[in-house]
C-alpha cells in the first residue's frame, strides 16, 4: 500500500480543483432540497404519505444523487481519463501499485460523499423540520452499503470503457435510471408499489429504501441490503476481471 | 553482468507478431539505443523490459531477475519514461515529483532534479499549463526521480524544438556519467548517432544489427563526397587519375569529387602538390541513414 496516503491526498487535491464535480456532487443535492424545501406542495402534509410531506421522505432520493453522481459518474470518468492518458501505465511501472490509486479514488469520493451527505442532513434536519434518522446507525450502514454497491458499478464502468468520453457517457447514461429508482421523481411511499417491487432489485432502488426504512426506525432490510451487498461484490469481482491498467 | 538480457523474445498481438525473436544485451553504463521505424516492435520490446506485458517466448532478464516475477524488485532500480504518458491536467509539477518521490525507497532530490530540468520556475505550475518540452523534461525527471540504476526512455525528444532536444540530449549524457544505464528508444537517427554508445536496429519485429554507431556505418559500402572551391582551376584528369576517386564533378561554384576510402587525403594531398588552396572544403559522409537503407532496403520514413 505504498503511497497510499499521498494518493489520497493528493486525489483530493485534484478533485477539489476540478469546480464541476463539485457543483454537480455537492452543491447540486444541497440546492434541490433549499428549493424543493420552500416549494409549497413539498411542504403539505399528504394524506396519500400517511400525513407526511413530500419534504420529510425526500432526503434518501437525494442523498443517492450524490452517491450517483460521486460514485458513478465521476469515478469512472476519473479513472478512464487516467487509463487514456496513460497514468494508470505509468503508476504500474513504479513500487507503488495501481490498485492503490484505485483505492485512494474510493476514499475521496466516499469523504466528499459523507461531507455532502452531512449538509443535506444539517439543512433538512436543523432548517426544514424534517425527522431525524429514527435509527442512525441503520441509517450510516445502508448509506455505506449504497455508496459499495455503486462504486461497484463506477469500476466497471471504467474497466469496460474503451475510453475517458465512452467512460463519462456510459456513467452519465447510467445516472438517470439508478437515481429514478432512488425515487428521485416519486420518493418513498409516493412510488407506485409495481416499480418499488422492480426498484428494490436496483443499487440505489433497495439503498433508497432501506435509508428510508432506518429513517422510520426499522434498520434491518434483508432483502435490499443484500440486493446491495450482491451489488458490491459483484461489481468489484466482475471490475477486477475486466479491469485493465492500460489502453 | 549485462544490465539487461533480452533473448530470443517473441510477442504476438492477435494475428500479427510484433516482436519475432529479438536478441540484445545492455551493459552496464552505456546509453543503449533501439532505432527503427513506427511499428518495429521497439516499444512492445521496452514494455516487455519494464514487466508491463508479457512475452510469448524468450526470455527477459534486468539485472538477471525477471521483470514480471520479481517486478517488486526491479521497479525501484528501474526509472521509466512512456510514450504519450502523461499527469492529470490540475496536477502541479511540485507535486508530481513529490508524489512519486514518496512511492521510492531512496529518492533523488526533487529540487536538485528539477533544477537541472530548468523547470525550478515551474514548480508551481499546473501540468496542462506546460510547454510539449516542459512536459517532456517533466516526464524525464519523473522516470529518474527513483535513483534508478537504469532508465528506459521512449521517444524521449518526440515533439520538442531543435534546442529542447539537444538540451535532453546533454541532459541524459549527464545522467549517464552518473553511472546510470541508459536504454533509450527513438526514430531519429542523429538522435542516435549523437548519444548512443551502442544500437540495435530495428525492423519489423527483428534486430537487423547491433553494433556502435561508428561501426555500423562504417560496414555500409558507400562514397565520401568532397566538396570544395579550388584557389585557381584544377585539371579534373589529375584528380581522376587517383585510385581512390570514382568520380568529378565541377559546376560554376565548387569541385565535387565522389570516391572512396581515404579519398579526402588523396584529393588534398594531389591538391597540395598542386599547389592549389581547396577553400570552404566539406566532407559528406555515410550516416546512419545509409546503413538503415542498406540493411533494410527502405527508409526509416517509410
Amino acid at each position: 500500500m505504498k503511497g497510499f496516503g499521498n494518493f489520497t491526498v493528493m486525489e483530493m487535491k485534484l478533485l477539489l480543483r476540478e469546480p464541476i464535480v463539485l457543483l454537480f456532487g455537492v452543491a447540486l443535492p444541497v440546492v434541490l432540497l433549499a428549493v424543493f424545501g420552500n416549494l409549497a406542495m413539498m411542504k403539505t402534509p399528504d394524506p396519500n404519505l400517511g400525513g407526511l410531506r413530500v419534504l420529510d421522505v425526500y432526503l434518501p432520493p437525494l442523498i443517492s444523487v450524490t452517491i450517483t453522481m460521486l460514485g458513478l459518474s465521476t469515478i469512472s470518468a476519473v479513472l478512464s481519463n487516467y487509463r487514456e492518458r496513460g497514468i494508470l501505465k505509468r503508476l504500474a511501472t513504479t513500487p507503488a501499485k495501481p490498485l492503490t490509486l484505485l483505492l485512494a479514488e474510493m476514499v475521496v469520493h466516499l469523504v466528499v460523499m459523507a461531507v455532502t451527505v452531512a449538509l443535506l442532513l444539517v439543512v433538512g434536519i436543523g432548517l426544514m423540520d424534517i425527522p431525524a434518522p429514527k435509527d442512525f446507525a441503520g441509517f450510516v450502514v445502508a448509506f455505506v452499503l449504497a455508496a459499495a454497491s455503486v462504486f461497484a458499478i463506477g469500476l466497471l464502468v471504467a474497466a469496460m470503457a474503451p475510453n475517458a468520453r465512452a467512460g463519462s457517457g456510459l456513467g452519465s447514461i447510467l445516472f438517470f435510471p439508478v437515481v429514478f429508482f432512488a425515487g428521485l421523481w416519486t420518493p418513498g411511499p409516493a412510488m407506485p408499489e409495481i416499480l418499488r417491487q422492480i426498484a428494490v432489485f436496483t443499487p440505489l432502488g433497495a439503498g433508497s429504501q432501506a435509508m428510508q426504512a432506518a429513517w422510520d426506525g426499522d434498520w434491518w432490510q434483508p432483502l435490499r441490503l443484500g440486493v446491495m451487498v450482491v451489488y458490491a461484490v459483484g461489481g468489484c469481482l466482475a471490475a477486477s476481471k475486466l479491469f485493465r491498467w492500460t489502453s | 553482468m549485462p544490465v539487461i538480457e533480452v533473448e530470443n523474445l517473441i510477442k504476438r498481438y492477435e494475428s500479427k507478431t510484433a516482436v519475432d525473436g529479438v536478441s540484445f544485451t545492455v551493459e552496464p553504463g552505456e546509453i543503449f539505443g533501439i532505432l527503427g521505424p513506427n511499428g518495429a516492435g521497439k516499444t512492445t520490446t521496452v514494455e516487455c523490459i519494464e514487466g508491463l506485458r508479457r512475452p510469448d517466448g524468450g526470455s527477459v532478464k534486468v539485472f538477471g531477475l525477471d521483470p514480471l516475477r520479481d517486478a517488486e524488485a526491479l521497479r525501484e532500480r528501474l526509472g521509466v519514461q512512456l510514450q504519450e504518458s502523461q499527469l492529470p491536467d490540475k496536477m502541479k509539477v511540485r507535486e508530481a515529483l513529490k508524489l512519486y518521490a514518496s512511492l521510492y525507497r531512496d529518492p533523488a532530490d526533487p529540487l536538485e532534479l528539477l533544477e537541472q530540468l530548468g523547470l525550478t520556475d515551474k514548480l508551481d505550475s499546473y501540468y496542462s499549463k506546460l510547454s510539449g518540452g516542459q512536459k517532456q523534461r517533466l516526464s524525464i525527471a519523473l522516470a529518474l526521480i527513483g535513483n534508478p540504476e537504469v532508465a528506459v526512455l521512449d521517444e524521449l525528444t518526440t515533439g520538442l524544438d531543435p534546442s529542447a532536444r539537444r538540451d535532453t540530449w546533454e541532459l541524459i549524457e549527464k545522467v549517464r556519467d552518473r553511472g546510470v544505464t541508459i536504454l533509450l528508444v527513438t526514430h531519429f537517427m542523429d538522435e542516435a548517432e549523437r548519444l548512443c554508445d551502442r544500437l540495435a536496429i530495428f525492423n519489423k519485429g527483428k534486430v537487423v544489427a547491433v553494433d556502435t554507431p561508428s561501426a555500423l556505418i562504417e560496414q555500409v559500402q558507400s562514397d565520401v563526397r568532397v566538396h570544395f572551391q579550388p584557389s585557381k582551376p584544377v585539371d579534373s584528369a589529375i584528380l581522376e587519375a587517383l585510385p581512390e576517386v570514382t568520380a568529378v564533378h565541377t559546376t560554376a561554384t565548387e569541385t565535387v569529387v565522389t570516391g572512396t576510402g581515404n579519398v579526402l587525403f588523396a584529393v588534398t594531398s594531389a591538391l597540395a602538390a598542386q599547389q592549389v588552396i581547396a577553400n570552404n572544403l566539406r566532407v559528406e559522409q555515410a550516416n546512419l541513414e545509409n546503413v538503415f537503407l542498406q540493411l533494410t532496403g527502405h527508409s526509416i520514413e517509410d
